[in-house]
C-alpha cells in the first residue's frame, strides 16, 4: 500500500432530520484500490457513497481528492446542511469521480452515443471528434458498439448499465463510484455487468463499489467495508473478512438465510 | 385551372376577387398575430416555468399569481382591459409609446402574449417538474453546472414531454385569436364579418373562414406530428 491516496474521507456524518444515517466513517482509497462496501439495507452504504461526490452533503466530515479538500461555508443553510464554498470546485471534483447508479440514470432523450459524449464535450471541453472516437473505443470494450444509436429505453437493463459504465469511463475518472450497479437487473443480466467491472478492476481502476454481490466483493476487491447502522463494523482484506469475520453482525450477515 | 377560377369568380356574387383579397389580408393578420404571440410567449414562458419550479417561495408564488390571473380570466376580458385600459394610463397619450399603443394591433398582441405565456408556463412547469430525478442526479454527478444541466438535460427532456400539450395550446391560440376582431382588427374572422355585413350572407362568409381555419390547423397538426416523429423516437417501441 505505497500507492498515492486518491480519495480520503474523514469522520463522515450524515443526518436526515432526526435520523442519523452515518455516524462517523473514515476511508482511504489508494490508487488502484477496489473497495467493496457491503451491509444490509438501510445500513447507510449508498448514502455514504453519495457523500463522496456530494450528491448528499455530509453533515460533518472532510473529503479529500488527491489531497485537495472540499471547502464548505461556515454558515449552514436553513435546513442545517452545509453549503459548499465553491460550487466550481465541487463540479471539478465530481468530474473526476464518475458514478454508476443502481437505476442506470442514462439520459433518456439521448442515444447511447450521445449519452457517452455529453459530459466529455460539455464538462471536460473535449472536441466532438475526440469524444466520439473515445466513445467508440469504450463501446467496443463494453460490447455495445452496434447499439450506439439506440435509445436507453430500447435496450435491456444489462445493456443500459454497460452503457452507463462506458459513460462513466469516458470521463477518464480518478475514482469510479458504483452504487449497487447490479441490484436493478434480472439475475441473468448481472453477469455481463460484473464481467465489465472485473475487467476494470484488473486494469487497475480505483473503484468504490456498493454491492450485494458477495462473490464480487470477495474475489475482486482488495478491501471490504461492512457497514451496520451507520458505523463500520468490520473492515479489511476480503479473505479475512469473509472467512473469519470478527464482529457478530458480520457473522449474522454472512450466515445463510434460508 | 386559371379559367375555372375565373369562371367561379364571375359566376357568384359574394366570392369576388376583392372579397378573396379581404380574406387574404385577414389571413396575413391572423398569422402575424398568432405567430408573434406564440414566439414571444414561448420565450417568456421558459424562464417563467423555471422560476415557477423554484424552491424560493417568493419567486415561485409571484409567477403562480401571474399564471393564475391570466388563466383565471377570459381572454376577451383581458383584451378589453388592455385595449381600453392603456389609454387611461396617465401621460401615455403624450408619450412616445402612444402612436404604438393607439393602434389596436399592439395592445392585442400584448394581451395574447401574456395569455399564451401563462398557459405555456404551466405546461412547461409540469414537464420540468416531471424530469426523472435520476437523470438530473447523473448530470450533477458528472460535473455539470446548474445551467448546463438545465440547458442540456432538463429542458430538452421537458420540451419533449410538453410537446403534445403545447401543440394543443398553439391550436387554441390560433382559434382564440379570432377575438382580435372585436377590437377593430381585421383578422380572418374580422374579414368574414365584413363579408357578412356587405352581402348579408353569414353562412357563406363564416363557412369559408372556418375552412381557412381548418387548413391552418391542419398545417399546425402536421408540423407538430413531424416534430414528434423526430423528438419522440426514444418513446416509441423499437421498429424491428
Amino acid at each position: 500500500m505505497n500507492q498515492a491516496v486518491a480519495l480520503e474521507v474523514k469522520n463522515i456524518h450524515k443526518t436526515f432530520g432526526h435520523n442519523e444515517v452515518l455516524k462517523g466513517i473514515d476511508l482511504k482509497a489508494h490508487k488502484g484500490d477496489v473497495i467493496s462496501i457491503i451491509g444490509s439495507s438501510g445500513s447507510g452504504k449508498s448514502t455514504f457513497l453519495r457523500c463522496m461526490n456530494l450528491l448528499e452533503v455530509p453533515t460533518q466530515g472532510e473529503i479529500f481528492l488527491h489531497g485537495e479538500q472540499i471547502q464548505f461555508k461556515d454558515k449552514r443553510s436553513r435546513s442545517g446542511d452545509r453549503v459548499p464554498a465553491d460550487i466550481k470546485q465541487v463540479e471539478r471534483m465530481r468530474s473526476k469521480l464518475s458514478m454508476v447508479f443502481q437505476g442506470f440514470n442514462l439520459w433518456s432523450h439521448m442515444t447511447v452515443m450521445e449519452n457517452i459524449i455529453e459530459a466529455p464535450i460539455h464538462v471536460l471541453k473535449q472536441s466532438r471528434a475526440e469524444a466520439i472516437e473515445n466513445a467508440e473505443a469504450l463501446l467496443n470494450r463494453v460490447g455495445l458498439y452496434e447499439r450506439k444509436d439506440y435509445y436507453p429505453a430500447h435496450m435491456s437493463g444489462g445493456q443500459q448499465q454497460r452503457a452507463a459504465i462506458a459513460r462513466a469511463l469516458a470521463m477518464n475518472p480518478e475514482v469510479m463510484l458504483f452504487d449497487e450497479p447490479t441490484s436493478a437487473l434480472d439475475p441473468e443480466l448481472v453477469g455481463e455487468v460484473l464481467k465489465v467491472m472485473r475487467d476494470l478492476a484488473e486494469e487497475g481502476r480505483t473503484m468504490m463499489v456498493v454491492t450485494h454481490e458477495m462473490a464480487f466483493a470477495r474475489d475482486v476487491s482488495n478491501e471490504v467495508i461492512f457497514l451496520h447502522q451507520g458505523v463500520v463494523e468490520e473492515q479489511g482484506d476480503p479473505k479475512k473478512v469473509f472467512l473469519n469475520p470478527e464482529s457478530e453482525r458480520m457473522q449474522q450477515f454472512l450466515a445463510p438465510k434460508y | 385551372m386559371y379559367d375555372t377560377i375565373e369562371q367561379f369568380l364571375s359566376s357568384n356574387a359574394i366570392f369576388t376577387l376583392p372579397t378573396l383579397l379581404g380574406y387574404w389580408d385577414g389571413l396575413v393578420m391572423t398569422v402575424q398575430l398568432v405567430f408573434l404571440s406564440l414566439i414571444i410567449g414561448f420565450f417568456l414562458a421558459v424562464p417563467l416555468a423555471i422560476m415557477r419550479n423554484s424552491r424560493n417561495l417568493l419567486i415561485n408564488r409571484s409567477v403562480w399569481l401571474f399564471t393564475y390571473i391570466f388563466r383565471g380570466t377570459p381572454l376577451l376580458v383581458q383584451l378589453y382591459i388592455i385595449y381600453y385600459g392603456v389609454a387611461y394610463i396617465e401621460g401615455i397619450q403624450e408619450s412616445m409609446f402612444w402612436p404604438i399603443v393607439r393602434e389596436a394591433f399592439y395592445p392585442c398582441l400584448f394581451a395574447f402574449v401574456l395569455n399564451t405565456a401563462a398557459y405555456t408556463t404551466e405546461i412547461f412547469r409540469g414537464a420540468i417538474a416531471a424530469t426523472p430525478r435520476g437523470e438530473i442526479e447523473a448530470a450533477k454527478a458528472y460535473g455539470m453546472s446548474y445551467s448546463q444541466c438545465m440547458r442540456r438535460i432538463t429542458l430538452p427532456s421537458a420540451f419533449r414531454r410538453a410537446l403534445p400539450a403545447y401543440s394543443n395550446e398553439v391550436i387554441f391560440m390560433l382559434h382564440a385569436s379570432s377575438i382580435a376582431s372585436v377590437v377593430t382588427i381585421v383578422d380572418l374572422t374580422g374579414a368574414a364579418r365584413d363579408v357578412y355585413a356587405k352581402y348579408y350572407a353569414p353562412f357563406e362568409a363564416f363557412s369559408f373562414v372556418a375552412l381557412i381555419y381548418l387548413c391552418l390547423t391542419f398545417c399546425l397538426v402536421f408540423g407538430f406530428k413531424t416534430l414528434e416523429k423526430r423528438w419522440h423516437a426514444h418513446l416509441r417501441p423499437l421498429q424491428s
